[in-house]
């Protein structure tokens, strides 16, 4: 009734397999599209963009990347923090070294470093799997922080071992630094999380997707209609870590400002972002989004609801928090492996049969 | 006997050609296993070839060896007159060899459409750059692979499910997936492993329409294994029996029914 497809036909395949092949789909998402764009900056404030916004478009992409080799390629890492790490320590190297060169640029240069330093940490997924893997992930993780850490070059020799990110503007706007508008730094992190759901998007639904969906459902039988194991594990890598370096680059130039890679980019992180794709859906690039906007929002509502509404105190709060993400993770696991997207599915599929469901 | 070496005319008037594929002295161990013995026959165009034989005589073993996944200790496997050098399992498709399993191997969590598209994936050569940007020459790729997707599609009659998940459908259904995601590959030999095992007799007569049609309309050159004798009779043009890795018959399904060893090895123990 409200959700319909009923006189929607495609007459060619190329409009079948457009992204929302449903009207009212396409047009919802045109009117997100408009809101985010042309009214958000608008109406943002630092609270707003500090507390959730900035953080949701950062994590969202990060969890695009890690939702394409876990989700897709069927490949588990808990090396995410390690790799945000990567793109965060390389876009500082870009920014110092070559002030003059746009932020874009070193962004998406800071993705391709960590796409190449995926490539190599995924070289093992050709021989191992599953819990294997998972840990071979896990000592990424420790390498990397411990190589941040260690090595000053990477710091610049700073007496802290901290890296601070030097202002830097795009167009003449100030975008990184205590200084810059809440509603530039948020755009410029828009640009980036729209253009790597697009590109997420573009890749699942054609044919490398098929390779990686083909390599998680049955490998042997993968390779036996002619999909190469070894490029299709490796450009889920690379493809991979190239959003998650994104994402570690926005996280540190534009969200942080400054950070101890200890800090920002432990294993906790790598937590935190398979979390949120195993509650939004394994699979799904809309799930990225419904995982990112429901960890990042679950603390800001606990903490308006128990805190500042009901009195309790923050730790408790905080231990609520644990629970319910813990007990959400099993739920997800057990019951819906598809997560929140694949809710949502179910229900529109109720949706546009109702009120008349036989 | 038939002679076929010239190229034969098939009961039903069907020209079969030349050799396409010869296997010379096949033997496969696996260990101390031998699963297969000093086996040759040929396979040439355009005929539909069976092979039969009591449980664990070495028959999937033998479509192993013919796809490339199984490298024979001894003898070769010649194909369109050359003997083929041993290849990587993933390079097995590209030579225009397309298979389908004894126990069902579709992409589970992929749609019924997604699944066949992964049979022309070595024909789309799209690089990831532009596959990002879509729009251009991946679009264009998908479209024309599509097409021909939706012909297999149409073909078998899987249309109304081809936006379904594969881990909802019956088994019936899923073997013709599993043909469909074969055929997309416009392979030049087919090779079916039991693609009527499990099957109730209706979706039997189905499925040997599929694989008549698919002979007749394609020119398909098509080795299956079945343990339906019925079946077989019907299908085949020629009929290789094995029995515990040797080879006991090869010929018509009229001259192996009729032949002693094999009605002693495998046909007298069904009509005890
Ligand atoms: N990968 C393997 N490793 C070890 N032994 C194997 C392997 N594959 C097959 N065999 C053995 O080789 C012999 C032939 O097996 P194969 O599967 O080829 O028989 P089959 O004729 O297809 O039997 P069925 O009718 O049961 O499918 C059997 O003894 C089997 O145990
Ligand atoms: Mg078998």
């Amino acid at each position: 009734m409200f959700y319909r497809e009923a006189g929607d036909f495609h007459t060619t395949y190329t409009s079948d397999s457009q992204t929302f092949p449903i009207k009212f789909d396409r047009y919802r998402y045109y009117v997100i599209l408009v809101i985010a764009f042309l009214v958000v900056p608008f109406i943002i404030n630092d609270y707003w963009a500090n507390a959730i916004l900035l953080p949701f478009l950062i994590y969202a992409i990060a969890a695009i990347g890690l939702n394409i080799l876990t989700g897709y390629c069927g490949q588990v890492s808990l090396g995410t923090g390690g790799f945000m790490a990567v793109g965060a320590y390389a876009c500082y190297k870009l920014m110092t070294a070559f002030p003059d060169v746009s932020m874009f640029i070193h962004v998406i240069l800071a993705g391709a470093i960590t796409a190449v330093v995926g490539v190599l940490f995924g070289l093992p997924s050709l021989r191992i799997k599953g819990f294997y893997l998972a840990v071979a992930t896990l000592a990424a993780q420790f390498f990397l922080l411990w190589l941040f850490n260690k090595v000053p070059w990477f710091y610049n020799y700073s007496a802290s071992g901290q890296i601070n990110a030097p202002e830097r503007e795009v167009f003449g706007i100030l975008i990184t630094g205590a200084s810059a508008p809440a509603w530039a730094t948020y755009l410029f992190c828009l640009i980036f999380c729209f253009a790597s759901a697009i590109v997420a998007r573009n890749l699942t639904r054609g044919t490398v997707g098929r390779k990686w969906m083909a390599i998680r459902d049955m490998d042997i039988a993968a390779e036996i209609i002619g999909v190469n194991p070894l490029r299709a594990k490796l450009s889920a890598f690379a493809v991979s870590s190239f959003f998650v370096g994104i994402s570690g680059a926005l996280f540190f130039s534009i969200y942080l400002g400054a950070v101890e890679v200890g800090e920002a980019f432990s294993i906790q992180k790598s937590f935190l972002v398979l979390f949120m794709v195993i509650v939004g859906g394994l699979g799904s690039i809309f799930g990225s989004f419904a995982g990112a906007a429901f960890l990042v929002l679950l603390p800001v509502a606990l903490k308006v609801l128990g805190v500042d509404m009901l009195g309790w105190p923050t730790d408790i709060v905080a231990h609520f928090q644990l629970v319910i993400v813990g007990a959400l993770i099993i739920f997800f696991l057990i019951v819906e492996p598809h997560g929140l997207a694949q809710l949502w599915r179910l229900a529109k599929e109720k949706l546009r049969l109702w009120p008349f469901p036989h | 006997m038939l002679d076929t070496s010239e190229g034969y005319t098939t009961a039903d008037g069907r020209k079969i050609g030349g050799v396409v594929m010869e296997m010379k002295n096949i033997t496969l161990r696996f260990g101390g296993v031998k699963a297969i013995t000093d086996i040759s026959f040929d396979i040439r165009e355009g005929e539909i070839r069976a092979i039969i034989g009591p449980n664990g005589a070495g028959k999937s073993s033998m479509l192993n060896v013919m796809s490339g996944f199984y490298v024979p200790q001894e003898g070769e496997v010649w194909f369109h007159g050359k003997p083929r050098p041993p290849l990587k399992p993933y390079e097995v498709a590209r030579q225009g060899i397309a298979r389908t399993f004894q126990n069902i191997a579709l992409f589970e969590g992929m749609s019924v459409l997604d699944n066949v598209m992964t049979g022309r994936l070595t024909q789309m050569k799209t690089g990831l750059l532009a596959q990002s940007i879509w729009k251009g020459r991946a679009e264009k790729e998908e479209t024309e692979n599509r097409e021909i997707a939706e012909k297999v599609i149409d073909f078998l009659e899987i249309q109304a499910i081809r936006k379904t998940p594969v881990s909802r459908l019956p088994y019936g259904l899923k073997k013709r997936v599993e043909l469909a995601r074969a055929l997309a590959a416009e392979p030049k030999l087919l090779l079916l492993d039991e693609p009527m095992a499990g099957m109730n007799v209706e979706e039997k007569e189905d499925m040997s329409r599929f694989i008549l049609d698919v002979n007749d309309e394609f020119g398909t050159t098509i080795a299956l294994i079945e343990h339906d004798m019925g079946v077989v009779m019907d299908l085949s043009d020629r009929v290789v029996v094995m029995d515990y890795g040797k080879k006991i018959g090869d010929g018509t399904p009229d001259e192996v029914r009729n032949n002693q060893e094999v009605i002693d090895a495998y046909l007298g123990v069904e009509h005890d």
